[in-house]
């Protein structure tokens, strides 16, 4: 008998609280309506967490854009109101994040996550509501097909592959070459599958394929087994965790070629302490500081005055994807979901700080990459190679 | 017998509530669901860390096996599908979750019985370990059938969103139904002996080893189906979502809401899911924010929100000691 009273009392209490806490939230969250006289735009990133330098790049990319239209008069005759939201590095609060800003903020579009996981995490929901996402730097090539509201701005990894394969040939006029991948790694493996790809039916020569693991510390077997078939350049497509070690450890064993990698090399750790090891090695990125173009000289300082440090390649498309979705509502004439979609999809040539970016049929991105080379411990710029493989500029050695 | 009555009122009112769901927004249905799904996974924990007393740090291990486990079976039906296991099938959702949880069930069964003769700070460090190598295995595991992607290492494994209101409330009030009913029974009583003092209980030949594997094997059961309803809401899924970060989040709860009082812990999940939630205006201060009310909250209440009382004992000590102090 009692046992049923306390029972019944605690799943009818457990009711009671669940409607009295959910009404809470409820109350909460529709205190705030559309103003009118604001386009609403919403930002999901990583502002906290495992991988909170991304997300506050973008984020400071995002808002410097935003900033500077809304100071130039904003869109359509209104200011853009950038809500963000702070997936603290977790997917699930990815999901908590776009599921607020598409139905309890109701924006008008999404701009969003750097990493490919929380992207895909978002995309669906944003699919659903048909709100445009534009993600700034997922590169992995899911991510856009999850439905045609979603777009990226970035690059996609067998890309950069491609263009490491014909910069080694036609740059660098080397015709033999050695890969060392990650394999564990889905990004390592992706940009060494391409290069090996286009390299070979290229004209040049795969000479020596070796692998290693995340997290190894001991480079020497795969690097002395590359030295003996003597290449002209290696491609080591792996994070700089371990490729700061692989180049320090290839040049004690007396290998000088050219070292060339991806964007998974853009950190300032890379070189510390081995500024010297550094010395002819070349990765492709999204964009680099030094570029004599105006649009990235602009860019850079309006980023120095504002943060008062150096933009990196987060904050650079962080700013394209914002200026990009203003863009396309200037073009679509308004912020209906479907118009502005269209607009997104139209996207030609827009002179972004990462190159001229045109929106392909798969919402990817067909841009230019830059190759930059390292010289004492410096990233300096050195090539910019177009979507088909062209030199758009001379090759600064 | 009658507190199944109590367990259909609760499916009732729960189906009853379904309908009014189309009424909020996704956002916040979203929160609803989440604030359910962490009932599940502490009311579980609890039987584990609060009432037989052995302190888990693996609760996300478990909560990872079922729903990796679920996810492959949904994606594989739904690629599969047609003969008997259709796509959105309300069957095959639960043969996912259930197999999601035998399988965690097993996990904790194998964890169990060699780590549980250790006692304490061990058997926490032991069963952390464990979470960390279910995360790392899931992180190398990667592979592909008939094209689709399945567990998808580190880079993330995209699920169907399957898990409904009704779905993750039933699993709490059964949840809930069964950790009560276990620990309120007379062979419950020994998950208690073994918390209060494990040589009187030893003494008094309560199995002690048998009733910690038991009381891990039935929490990472419903540890799994909580992980599988985890995984059909959250769209993709990666391993980092399993840490032992998650596994600290759910011990929270755990002792906010009071060692082995379960409406405390079911309390203490809605508490602390809407706080985290209504501080997200200000994300650099939110941390900080949840992490300051949490101190204060354990200073203020040590023993957990309600203690180690039930809502039913509370209202019977208000109003008995009057009419009855002497049985009272």
């Amino acid at each position: 008998m009692t046992r049923y009273q306390v029972s019944r009392r605690h799943i009818v209490g457990t009711f009671a609280l669940l409607f009295a806490s959910s009404a809470l939230i409820w109350g909460c969250k529709t205190a705030g309506g559309p103003a009118g006289t604001e386009i609403p735009v919403g930002e999901f990133a990583s502002l906290t967490g495992g991988t909170a330098t991304f997300g506050q790049s973008v984020h400071n990319g995002d808002v410097l854009a935003i900033d500077e239209i809304n100071a130039a008069g904003g869109v359509l005759g209104k200011k853009i109101n950038l809500l963000t939201e702070d997936d603290q590095s977790k997917t699930e609060e990815a999901v908590a994040s776009v599921q607020k800003l598409v139905n309890s903020d109701h924006v008008v579009a999404l701009l969003g996550e750097v990493a490919s996981s929380r992207s895909m995490a978002g995309a669906p929901i944003a699919q659903l509501s048909h709100a445009p996402m534009i993600t700034p730097a997922s590169t992995n090539e899911d991510v856009t097909k999850k439905g045609d509201y979603i777009f990226r701005i970035c690059f996609i990894d067998p890309f950069q592959g491609q263009t490491m394969a014909r910069f080694a040939l036609n740059s660098l006029g080397k015709k033999r070459a050695a890969v060392l991948t990650d394999v564990k790694q889905d990004y390592s493996v992706g940009l060494d599958e391409a290069f090996k790809h286009t390299y070979s039916t290229s004209g040049g020569a795969i000479v020596s394929e070796q692998s290693y693991s995340t997290g190894d510390k001991d480079f020497h077997a795969p690097l002395t087994s590359i030295r003996a078939t003597n290449p002209d350049v290696i491609f080591v497509p792996g994070y700089y965790t371990e490729v700061a070690l692989i180049v320090r450890q290839a040049r004690e064993l007396g290998i000088d070629c050219p070292i060339l990698g991806g964007d998974g090399w853009d950190s300032p750790e890379l070189t510390k302490g081995a500024e010297k090891e550094f010395n002819n090695t070349f990765f492709s990125n999204h964009f680099a500081t030094e570029d004599p173009d105006s649009t990235v000289q602009n860019f850079v300082k309006k980023y120095e005055d504002r943060y008062h440090s150096m933009p990196d390649a987060m904050a650079a498309l962080g700013y394209d994807a914002a200026r990009i979705l203003v863009d396309a509502m200037k073009r679509a004439g308004s912020t209906d979901s479907a118009a502005l979609r269209k607009a997104i999809a139209e996207t030609k040539d827009f002179p972004g700080v990462t190159g001229h970016i045109t929106i392909d049929p798969n919402r990817n991105a067909s841009k230019p990459i830059t190759i930059i080379k390292i010289t004492e411990g410096k990233f300096h710029f050195a090539q910019r190679i177009g979507p088909e493989g062209e030199a758009l500029t001379p090759f600064q050695p | 017998m009658k507190s199944y009555y109590s367990l259909l009122l609760a499916v009732v009112v729960i189906i009853g509530a379904s309908f009014l769901t189309p009424m909020l927004n996704t956002y916040i249905l979203g929160r609803i669901m989440y604030i359910g799904i962490m009932i599940s996974m502490a009311v579980s924990l609890n039987l584990i860390n609060g009432f037989t007393g052995q302190f888990s740090l693996g609760h996300a291990g478990f909560m990872a096996i079922g729903a990796y486990t679920s996810a492959v079976v949904t994606t594989w039906a739904s690629t599969h599908g047609g003969s008997i296991l259709h796509n959105n099938d309300p069957a095959m959702f639960l043969v996912a979750l259930v197999l999601g949880g035998v399988l965690a069930a097993v996990a904790g069964l194998g964890v169990g019985i060699p780590s549980l003769r250790l006692r304490g700070d061990y058997l926490a460090i032991v069963t952390l370990g464990f979470n960390e190598i279910i995360r790392v295995l899931i992180q190398n595991l990667d592979f592909k059938i008939d094209g689709v992607d399945y567990i998808g290492g580190a880079r993330g494994f995209s699920v169907l969103p399957m898990t409904t209101f009704v779905w993750v409330f039933i699993t709490a009030a059964v949840v809930v139904f069964c950790v009560e009913n276990l620990v309120n029974s007379t062979y419950g009583r020994g998950f208690l002996a073994v918390r209060d003092d494990e040589v009187a209980a030893e003494a008094m030949g309560v199995d002690t080893t048998k009733f910690k594997v038991r009381a891990f094997v039935t929490g990472a059961f419903f540890a799994g189906v909580g992980g599988g309803l985890f995984a059909h809401s959250n769209y993709n899924i990666t391993p980092l979502d399993f840490t032992f970060l998650t596994s600290i989040d759910i011990v929270v709860i755990v002792i906010l809401g009071g060692m082995g009082s379960t409406v405390g812990v079911i309390l203490a999940a809605i508490v602390l899911t809407t706080l985290s939630e209504s501080l997200r205006s200000v994300p650099q201060y939110r941390m900080i924010i949840y992490s300051l009310l949490l101190v204060i909250l354990m200073i203020t209440r040590p023993q957990g929100l309600l203690g180690p009382k039930t809502l039913g004992r509370l209202f019977k000590r208000r109003q008995k000691p009057t009419v009855d102090p002497v049985k009272g």
